[in-house]
């Protein structure tokens, strides 16, 4: 793959774009054979993202979900990263969190979201915290084995030559888990977004959740389709300019 | 004055087996000394003892001044992410522009400063792990059997490296290895080690001039009184000369 991303950027571009083109096609096709009310064509679905951006409808509730998606992503990595790191250098405090970890890893994200809600009120904090409480878990374990893979011989050099805490923490051993902490990036970032809808939709009054909701109430299936593609396009957006290049970077050496 | 004396009464392994016992020995300032010893004498664990990285040990080290330590392993152990610069610059931050540059061209690594670890062949590998230690200027210097893994030639340029960057510096050597020739064409004094648990079983000043060749005629001389003194010398056997 880095050999294609290297070499020929345009056609791996191209090898990228060809199946989504493909798969809008079939939807036209499909829609206009079943023409039904329930699956509107992709030409339609258009019209209703064009005026839902016009009237800032769409950036507004986008803008609402996209930022709680960034707060939470940012205080969960933190969280689950320094999480694992500890559980990776310290067997006490793995057992003593093991077991938790696997709790948390699989109370549904619906209980914690509806728990959140009762007992800290249908507030903003509460919303950030159902989806950071969700994630942490899967950090934390993605990381307990990146910290539980690195390697003692290059951590001695960083001790001989008395590097300093930060140079060491850095230069030597946070590189050991850019694998780790990529991985955990993006399934992170894919399971943060699913996670805020459904809290926007419980207990937000504004948000793309929110927003899907009321048209689940209209049987609006059109505008549902246009938040849809809104979105994927936010997250095709990010892979291609944050997430890819960040991780092409960091992964130089090894090409 | 001693730049280093180390005595450790006993240093026993997790399992409880002994690896050193009743070692002692001290080495002056700008002393090159050769460890040799059998596979299992615990020259690593005794490395690893003197520099720091091992403190479980019963005994004591005493370092003149809060001496600099460089250390050189068998592995070139350098940061895979890190290029040959940025290697040498984590331990030394003043390695940069000109001073990092004619650091380089003494190796021979001139053009070689952008470049990453896995870009290098093993040879220039050692010969940025070799720099590094140096770049520390260091009062001590340890290594653990530094040129093992490669083919005569490239140990040979090394070899040459390392005396030409200590006779500038002049730092106390400790240099370990398992290869009689070795130790004779470089260092003062050899220090040969039992098999475990491991003492000094013979500490041997090596007496030639500067530079000897590990197949010169001083060291081949030298190596063959000993092992006809000495026959089980490499085993770490010492029976008194007949």
């Amino acid at each position: 793959m880095s050999e294609e991303l290297s070499s020929q950027p345009a056609a791996s571009a191209w090898s990228r774009v060809w199946p989504l083109l493909l798969l809008t096609v079939l939807w036209q096709l499909v829609a206009m054979q079943a023409h039904s009310r329930v699956l509107p064509t992709p030409l339609a679905v258009f019209e209703v993202l064009a005026n839902e951006v016009m009237s800032g409808e769409l950036l507004f509730h986008l803008g609402k979900t996209m930022a709680r998606v960034a707060i939470s992503f940012c205080l969960a990595m933190l969280l689950g990263v320094g999480l694992g790191i500890l559980m990776g250098r310290s067997r006490r405090w793995d057992r003593v969190l093991d077991s938790l970890l696997i709790l948390g890893l699989n109370i549904p994200a619906l209980v914690t979201t509806i728990l959140c809600y009762i007992w800290f009120g249908l507030s903003e904090s509460a919303a950030i915290l159902a989806v950071v409480l969700n994630k942490i878990p899967m950090v934390a374990i993605n990381l307990r084995e990146g910290a539980r893979a690195v390697d003692s011989q290059l951590m001695e050099v960083a001790q001989v030559y008395r590097l300093g805490r930060l140079a060491r923490f850095f230069k030597v051993y946070l590189p050991q888990l850019y694998p780790y902490l990529f991985s955990s990036a993006r399934n992170g970032l894919a399971l943060i977004w699913k996670i805020v809808l459904v809290v926007e939709l419980l207990g937000r009054s504004d948000g793309v959740g929110f927003q899907i909701g009321s048209f689940f109430h209209f049987f609006d299936i059109s505008s549902i389709l246009a938040y849809t593609l809104a979105f994927s396009a936010m997250i095709f957006l990010l892979e291609a300019l944050l997430l890819r290049p960040m991780e092409n970077r960091l992964n130089r050496w090894r090409l | 004055m001693n730049m280093l004396s180390v005595t450790i009464s006993a240093k026993r392994y997790p399992n409880g087996r002994c690896a050193i016992e009743n070692l002692s020995f001290s080495a002056r300032p700008g002393e090159f000394v050769a460890i040799v010893g059998p596979s299992g004498a615990g020259k690593t664990t005794l490395l690893k003892i003197i520099s720091g990285l091992d403190t479980d040990f019963d005994g004591h080290l005493e370092l003149a001044g809060q001496a600099r330590v460089g250390f050189m392993f068998q592995e070139p152990r350098l940061m895979p992410w890190l290029t040959v610069a940025q290697n040498l610059a984590l331990v030394d931050p003043s390695a940069q522009g000109s001073r990092l540059a004619e650091a380089l061209e003494r190796v021979g690594l001139r053009d070689c400063a952008g470049l990453f670890p896995r870009q290098l062949s093993g040879g220039m590998q050692r010969r940025v792990a070799l720099l590094r230690a140096f770049l520390v200027e260091p009062q001590l210097l340890l290594m653990d059997e530094p040129f093992q893994s490669l083919d005569g030639p490239t140990a040979e340029q090394l070899r040459a490296q390392l005396l030409t960057l200590w006779q500038a510096t002049k730092p106390t050597v400790l240099f370990v290895t398992h290869n009689l020739q070795e130790a004779l064409s470089l260092a003062d004094r050899v220090l040969f080690l039992s098999p475990g648990p491991s003492r000094i079983a013979l500490d041997f000043a090596v007496d030639a001039d500067r530079p000897r060749g590990l197949n010169g005629h001083a060291v081949q001389c030298l190596s063959q009184q000993l092992l006809a003194d000495y026959p089980d010398l490499l085993k770490g056997r010492i029976a008194a000369p007949a």
